[in-house]
């Protein structure tokens, strides 16, 4: 058992912090929010020439062999800077299914293009009835000559708007609760019968309604094996949790920062609000959640590659509760503390608040995997 | 970064737990495992037999008996021992006395106290807390006057855990009442507790049970070269001692016995016409004490991971964070355990069925559901009230 990062771990999170830091201010991102694709490219460009779109990927398709504690280290930075980019939907939702699911000829195609920074793609998976129900896929996919068409709609999809490739689930058999019978299909954005409706999540980043109607693939888009997308779906949502998780922590880190700054700088009744012993206690309780939270966060990164299902399952079931349940506490008490400036739009802990809130709805919120835990008791 | 245990750390944990399953006394751990705090007895009897084997004082220096074990390891053997469950060595005589006497005592105070110690030949209780001093420990009012070569002690101390069990006390004395600061002043002192003087009359808790006591001290004669280090440092001698190992501060492992218990129970009674382990209330809570027990054990493990690294001795702040959530998460499973019990958690089953001859006549466990959530309301108190370890944060961490 250790803790200890690697000489490359440290410097790799130095650099992205300070990228960040010279580059990616708090005013510099409102300016990224408002260009075409609500963040920027030359930031996405900037992460491909530090190697961040690579960090998971093999040597062999350019990358840099990293696994998941790089990832979290990326994303924690990441976190702190409330980054726009679409990291997690082509590097970690996306990248994950074809590291899983891919044949060599599909990662040598892609994967190369991603850590160059040309292709980006989104993880087209959940449905406006589905819920957080993995199974639940009423999309469907029949064979046509030697390929397929696709029929359905995809919800939420994450950068569905700027990705230039999607990964698509489709029913190929079984109704509509089945594990048995997804499929996921590579399909491009901009194939014929795609419709992308792109808009705003409550967080300021993107996402798009998907419509997929008679939308015709060949046999090479298939991403795995036909039928069996369900174990790399969860794997896929798995590797989600554990990056975003490691976000909202690089969130909830800057949120006490910003909160503790405040206490000793707003003056109340001739003294700074800090001095107040119940305001202390407050802050200390934060720190506790966060310190909790950032435990969960290792706990999700170092179990996304746990080979044992029941174990990686249970354990990120846990990680994501435990974060789930900081982000809210430290994000509430963060707005709390700060009062009236808290609620505004211009001051940035407003900001933090929702990408934490955001958090819980991704991928099954508190309750969702508390009951998933709680049934296994026994 | 690696979570999982290495080989070597695995190895360790099943030689841990092989020993105390073929060396704990059955009839203890049953006792236990219903919720019994241990005798008096069961505690010597289980300490020298961890004594003998080596094990009874691994934090103290090699020369004295300790087992120059890592931290992880240390770790490990609190939690395997609290979860068999085993009563916990006497911290009074390892994790306090111990190391204060292997760092400030004279060679002749180690030689005689500490193999005393780490036998429990002798039992110690800390004499620190007054009615007038608590969480402001400093501002303590026992007198010790000297006379040649004694100190003439007068005054009370209370909330004295196990005093009535004691044969000795190491307790806080005021040396110099007009010190500049209340911290200086204070003295560090050993006392045999059948010194003529001193009188202990109990405080029974809210569970029902004598674990605490006041003791008066009237004119109580203490040799000089009883006192630890030297004439008002004493402070310096307690901070150090309240540092001082703060592995296992969690208590993990009593938190696990305690939900391994509630969960045993809740297989055997039924609640709507099921067992109550299918209850969804119930498994629900169970699952956020699971959660909440996880993400402990790996802030501990970082905390630890930490004290193997550093070197200068002070205590990490995030020690705080341990004892704060460690003991929420003992009243959580303990108020599991009695709410897992109903109704039958109401009544004082253990002395009615004294009265009637231990005849059998509810459950086993019933009457035990209700005395650890009663006892553990305590937790959040000793050791640093929760709130005073909110101001260790702020003071440490944050700085407001």
């Amino acid at each position: 058992m250790d803790f200890d990062l690697t000489d490359d771990q440290k410097l790799l999170t130095d650099s992205v912090s300070k990228l960040l830091a010279d580059r990616y201010t708090f005013e510099a991102r409102k300016g990224f929010q408002k260009q075409p694709e609500g963040w920027s490219p030359d930031m996405w460009g900037q992460f491909a020439d530090m190697g961040l779109l690579g960090l998971p990927f093999d040597e062999a398709y350019g990358g840099f062999g990293g696994g998941a504690v790089d990832v979290m280290l990326v994303m924690e930075q990441f976190g702190k800077a409330l980054v726009l980019e679409p990291y997690l939907a082509t590097v970690v939702l996306a990248g994950t299914a074809l590291r899983l699911a891919g044949t060599e000829a599909q990662k040598s195609a892609l994967l190369p293009e991603i850590v160059g920074g040309a292709l980006k793609m989104a993880f087209a998976h959940g449905e406006q009835g589905s819920r957080y129900d993995l199974s639940d896929v009423q999309t469907t996919a029949r064979p046509a000559g030697d390929g397929w068409v696709l029929d359905g709609a995809k919800a939420v999809v994450l950068h569905g708007g700027s990705a230039d490739k999607l990964v698509v689930s489709a029913r190929t058999a079984g109704d509509r609760n089945d594990r048995d019978g997804i499929t996921l299909f590579l399909v491009d954005a901009d194939a014929k019968g795609v419709g992308r409706r792109s808009y705003q999540l409550r967080d300021g980043t993107r996402a798009a309604e998907v419509s997929l109607s008679a939308v015709q693939v060949g046999a090479d888009a298939v991403l795995g094996r036909v039928g069996g997308a369900y174990p790399v779906i969860s794997r896929v949502v798995e590797a989600g949790i554990s990056a975003l998780a490691a976000e909202v922590v690089g969130g909830m880190d800057k949120m006490l920062d910003v909160t503790l700054e405040y206490l000793r700088t707003r003056h109340q009744f001739g003294k700074a609000i800090g001095e107040n012993q119940v305001l202390q206690h407050k802050a200390a309780d934060m720190l506790m959640s966060l310190e909790q939270g950032r435990s969960m966060s290792m706990l999700a990164a170092m179990m996304v590659d746990e080979p044992d299902d029941a174990e990686r399952e249970r354990n990120i079931a846990m990680a994501k509760v435990g974060v789930g349940q900081a982000g809210k506490f430290v994000s509430q008490n963060a707005v709390q503390l700060h009062g009236g400036i808290g609620m505004t739009e211009e001051y940035v802990i407003g900001h933090y608040f929702r990408r934490a809130m955001m958090f819980d709805h991704s991928f099954g919120d508190t309750a969702y995997y508390l009951a998933k835990l709680a049934s296994q008791v026994q | 970064m690696d979570l999982r245990f290495t080989p070597e750390e695995i190895a360790w944990r099943d030689e841990v737990r092989t020993f105390i399953n073929e060396n704990l006394p059955p009839e203890i751990r049953e006792r236990m495992r219903l919720g019994y705090a241990p005798t008096k007895q069961e505690t010597i009897t289980w300490q020298r037999i961890l004594n003998k084997k080596g094990w009874a004082c691994p934090g103290w220096p090699a020369e004295f008996g300790g087992a120059a074990w890592t931290p992880i390891q240390r770790m490990i053997f609190t939690e395997e021992n609290q979860a068999a469950p085993a009563p916990e060595l006497n911290g009074f005589n390892i994790t306090m006395l111990g190391p204060v006497l292997a760092h400030f005592g004279t060679p002749e105070q180690k030689a005689y106290f500490l193999p005393r110690a780490a036998n429990l030949d002798d039992w110690w209780c800390q004499g620190f807390s007054e009615p007038g001093a608590g969480s402001d420990l400093a501002s303590l009012k026992t007198a010790a006057k000297r006379e040649g070569d004694f100190y003439i002690v007068n005054g009370q101390k209370i909330w004295t855990s196990t005093a009535h069990h004691a044969d000795w006390i190491f307790a806080l004395v005021r040396t110099d009442p007009n010190a500049r600061k209340k911290q200086e002043g204070i003295s560090f002192l050993l006392i045999d507790m059948k010194t003529p003087g001193i009188t202990v009359r109990p405080i029974i808790s809210i569970d029902g049970s004598h674990h605490l006591n006041e003791v008066f001290f009237d004119d109580v004669k203490v040799p000089v070269h009883q006192r630890i280090y030297e004439e008002n440092r004493g402070w310096d001698v307690a901070k150090y001692l309240l540092g001082n190992e703060r592995t296992g501060i969690a208590r993990l492992g009593k938190s696990r016995a305690n939900l391994n218990f509630a969960m045993d129970v809740a297989r055997n009674v039924r609640a709507g016409g099921a067992p109550l382990i299918e209850d969804p209330g119930f498994r629900q809570r169970v699952a956020q004490i699971q959660v909440d027990l996880k993400a402990l054990e790996l802030t501990q493990m970082r905390v630890i991971a930490a004290a193997s690294k550093k070197s200068d001795g002070k205590p990490d702040p995030f020690s705080s964070i341990l004892k704060v959530k460690g003991t929420e998460l003992l009243q959580a499973t303990s108020e599991l355990v009695m709410d897992t019990g109903g109704p039958m958690a109401m009544p004082i089953w253990a002395s009615e069925l004294n009265a009637l001859g231990n005849e059998p006549i509810a459950p086993e466990w019933a009457g035990y559901m209700a005395a650890p959530y009663l006892m553990l309301r305590a937790a959040s108190i000793y050791g640093g009230t929760n709130e005073i370890q909110r101001n260790i944060l702020n003071k440490a961490v944050l700085r407001l």
